[in-house]
């Protein structure tokens, strides 16, 4: 059973004298457990609010999302789909609820109603986790951004998710919380097997996950690796989309007649094959 | 910087005070509001006075942190103490015979009397602020207000207002020093003027700060239900607040001190007018 499935999925806001605002067309999805999926697409494009549909926020107004089976249209559904679908959102000030580190953590688990000795250990675990124990007696407000970020993902960890929605978690971050909320979010899909979908606008962000999902006009427009994906240089463009730098610097080579592989996506791979072309040049 | 304005007053250390239960603080100040109260003679109010020293002694504060918290009310005692001066007179002559002003020994005793009694209380329940985290007080409260449940207040949900409200202070905090700088930047005389004027130089800064408020309310209560938030309904706590043989003690010693002082009420008689 797959983790996440959206079939035919539509949505629209309705309002009371204008026409409805259509967000999402027809979205068909599939996310396989412990897969790590990137969601791309400028703004409006709709992807938010399709990670909303997946823990039982909104509700399609036509088609069906199943979380592990579930139907989340479903009333009785909306609580434990919610529970096995953590998600992290963009502000990390807005999602804190507790003026003490740990005691936020602790938010979704006593929720649960848990007993607390079970909500204590998930708690340290989950702080162990994202490596913020340290600062479990801290106060919220006194930490960076990254650490902030960390947080919000130990207090969604904590309530054992299966799978994690994070919407652009890292846009509001300087770049070392940039790298320490990726290195958390892989850390948790490589060796937690975390099923993770990445909302983002950063194609580096984006080349760390095993598919990419491109979204336009609230429909899916690409699906793939980020090898295939990536190689469409010319496409993505055209759409508003950035392709991560080593991409577009071998595809600038390439118009300039230097013939390099279409689908290099790290600056090491990039370097290598510049190294390989000057040598077989030299030979 | 206005963020670096502290939340409540806790004051850190691990005395007998810090470790009492918050629920028994709350309700043994509750109950030394009482004891303030309860003298009617300078016996009394002796007793009072030294049982405040001994919490004192207890707590290891510092007392420059208790004069912090008199100061603000300094003017209240002047101003009842004149108040009492004024219209407490005596039997015998008066000391001062002025105009329609007359002072009487009685009278600055009894200003003297009330001063006191109105540091002691002051003194007394800040005690409890500098000895508590918010967050213990916040839980203590919706422990002992839980029993209104029965009058439809739901304690959970006031408490969670209250967490939700700390824990938001020194973020809204920074946003003011944000937006203060934004408009200055653009011009706007924040310093100047009279009160009329610098009133309406708030507007710009209290406008951004009012929608950006609803726009994190609106994220955060999002926040919420994404973590299974449904209300206090069926919650359970990771931190269960206990109560210790030292809470009972204490519960004991502050109500073997109401029994004292109402002793000592009907043994010495009143000495106030």
């Amino acid at each position: 059973m797959p983790m996440l499935k959206a079939e035919d999925v539509r949505f629209q806001y309705e309002y009371e004298n204008e026409a409805p605002q259509i967000v999402l067309r027809g979205i068909n999805l599939t996310v396989e457990k412990g897969s790590f999926v990137a969601l791309l697409g400028h703004n409006g494009c709709g992807k938010s609010t399709l990670a909303k549909h997946f823990n039982a926020l909104l509700l399609p107004t036509g088609g069906r999302v199943l979380v592990e089976g579930m139907d989340t249209a479903a009333e009785a559904n909306t609580y434990p789909v919610r529970r096995l679908v953590g998600m992290v959102l963009q502000n990390p000030d807005n999602q804190l609820v507790s003026t003490i580190v740990e005691e936020d953590v602790a938010f979704g688990p006593e929720n649960l109603g848990l007993p607390p000795a079970e909500i204590r250990q998930r708690v340290d675990e989950a702080l162990a986790a994202v490596d913020m124990t340290a600062y479990k007696d801290h106060s919220p407000h006194k930490l960076s951004g990254g650490q902030k970020q960390r947080v919000a993902i130990a207090g969604v960890i904590a309530m054992h998710p299966d799978c994690i929605l994070l919407d652009e978690p890292t846009a509001m971050l300087d770049p070392k919380g940039r790298q320490e909320v990726l290195d958390t979010i892989c850390r948790l899909n490589r060796e937690q097997g975390m099923t993770v979908v990445l909302i983002t606008h950063y194609m580096e962000e984006a080349a760390l996950a095993d598919r990419v999902v491109v979204m336009e006009g609230g429909m899916v427009l690409e699906d793939g690796t980020p090898r295939q994906v990536f190689a469409q240089v010319d496409k993505l463009r055209a759409l508003g989309l950035d392709v991560p730098q080593p991409t577009a610097l071998c595809a600038a080579l390439r118009q300039h007649g230097i013939d390099l592989p279409a689908d290099l996506l790290t600056p090491e791979e990039c370097a290598a094959a510049l190294v390989q072309r000057i040598q077989d040049r030299k030979a | 910087m206005l963020s670096d304005i502290t939340i409540g007053q806790y004051f850190p250390g691990n005395s007998l005070l810090h470790r009492l239960d918050p629920r028994m603080k709350l309700t043994l100040t509750l109950l030394f509001i009482v004891v303030v109260f309860l003298p009617q003679n300078w016996f009394g109010l002796l007793a009072v006075v030294a049982f405040l020293g001994g919490i004192l002694a207890l707590s290891h504060l510092p007392v420059k942190l208790l004069w912090r918290s008199i100061k603000p009310v300094l003017f209240l005692v002047a101003f009842t103490s004149v108040l009492n001066m004024l219209y407490v007179s005596g039997e015998g002559e008066p000391l001062l015979a002025f105009w329609v002003i007359k002072i009487y020994p009685e009278g600055i005793a009894t200003a003297v009397f009330i001063s006191i009694r109105i540091v002691c209380l002051i003194a007394g329940s800040s005690l409890l602020t500098y000895t508590t985290t918010p967050t213990a007080l916040t839980d203590a409260m919706e422990y002992l207000l839980s029993p209104l449940k029965v009058v439809k207040v739901n304690a959970h949900e006031l408490a969670m207002m209250m967490t939700i409200a700390l824990r938001f202070i020194p973020t809204l905090m920074e946003e003011t020093d944000k937006i203060m700088s934004a408009q200055k930047a653009r011009g706007a005389d924040l310093e100047s003027g009279g009160l009329m004027q610098r009133v309406r130089a708030l507007i710009p800064i209290l406008i951004p700060l009012f929608v950006s408020s609803f726009r994190r309310a609106y994220e955060l209560a999002m926040a919420m239900e994404c973590r299974c938030y449904q209300g206090g309904e069926g919650r359970t706590r990771m931190k269960r607040l206990q109560t210790a043989r030292r809470d009972w003690v204490a519960l004991a010693v502050y109500v073997a001190v109401v029994v004292a002082l109402i002793g000592l009420n009907i043994l010495f008689g009143s000495s106030l007018k």
